[in-house]
């Protein structure tokens, strides 16, 4: 299945296709998910209506870090086989990660004001979650650092897996230190512990997040594959007066230009 | 009327949670707005590129 998508110019045939059943699919998904967390879903006992918070923090959440390991196991694909969309992949989504959670620590933030007293404190999991910010844009500067594409993607790659470590501490870090933060109430062991009527709008958000994720990354991977052969094109034209294709592929911009 | 109110008025926490959908709202948004304007200039790039060097040949 991987190998058979690996091809650019299939994927490009096929994801022309998903885009728009995708692109709906998530509008209105996400529709009937912020209908439901705002109006449907009860407030809590305790927290009152600031509990709707938590159907945009929480699944922008499980996004964040979901997203980073598509982007660490995209780079090791591209690192050890040389998948020709792997490293596009990676790319592409990692903005789409960095977007999830920033919006995750803002809505926390806006969630912990009313009810901790603190816009922020240093505890274990937001912490470790900024680490994973830091991280998502530290990979996006590495792998535009370099002139040559496919140097800033090795380094990138390899910032990704080395960014790893990172994951199950922020996943764990509410059972290991004492938080200010509660702990998982619904992916953890014994089913989730929240009620019907919030669990329902949580995860149709979650799965609206989710198809946003996936047309976000194959317009990306789009855009990336288009810039790519316009380049070539670009390339192979200034070289010759009529390009040939297959040959002159590696004449740099420099000595293209008399 | 009095419905919407009580709906904007969110539990007195309005300021709050209408921030929190609003900051998701125009990241995810303005992320979306962006990649497809790229994607539409990508394209429209690549076809003049083509036509032109077509012509060319």
């Amino acid at each position: 299945m991987i190998n058979w998508l690996a091809n650019p110019a299939r994927f490009m045939r096929l994801s022309a296709k998903a885009v728009p059943w995708c692109g709906w699919t998530a509008v209105v998904v996400l529709a009937l998910g912020l209908f439901w967390s705002l109006v449907v879903a009860p407030p809590d006992y305790q927290q009152g209506d600031t509990v709707r918070i938590m159907y945009v923090h929480v699944p922008s959440a499980w996004m964040a870090l979901s997203v980073y390991l598509f982007v660490a196991v995209a780079s090791a694909v591209a690192l050890v086989w040389r998948h020709p969309l792997a490293e596009v992949a990676a790319r592409a989504a990692a903005p789409i990660g960095a977007a999830f959670t920033f919006v995750c620590l803002a809505t926390g933030s806006l969630w912990g004001r009313p009810m901790w007293g603190a816009w922020w404190v240093w505890d274990a999991r937001l912490t470790s979650v900024l680490i994973l910010f830091f991280l998502y844009l530290g990979y996006i500067a590495l792998v535009n650092a370099f002139d040559d594409p496919s140097r800033g993607g090795r380094a990138g790659a390899v910032l990704a897996l080395v960014g790893v470590v990172n994951l199950p501490i922020v996943k764990f870090s509410v059972d290991w230190w004492n938080t200010l933060h509660q702990p998982a109430s619904v992916m953890r062991v014994g089913g989730p512990s929240i009620d019907i009527a919030m669990l329902a709008p949580l995860l149709i958000m979650a799965v609206g997040f989710s198809l946003l994720f996936v047309v976000l990354l194959i317009l990306r991977m789009r855009t990336a594959l288009n810039e790519r052969k316009a380049m070539a094109l670009r390339l192979n034209a200034g070289a010759m007066p009529a390009p040939r294709p297959g040959r002159d592929r590696a004449v740099s911009a420099h000595t293209a230009v008399p | 009327m009095g419905d919407i109110g009580a709906f904007l008025a969110m539990g007195g926490y309005a300021g709050f949670v209408w921030s929190a959908y609003g900051v998701a709202f125009a990241v995810l948004g303005g992320l979306a707005v962006y990649s497809w304007r790229r994607y539409r200039d990508s394209n429209v790039t690549l076809e003049r590129l083509q036509q032109d060097l077509g012509k060319r040949r």
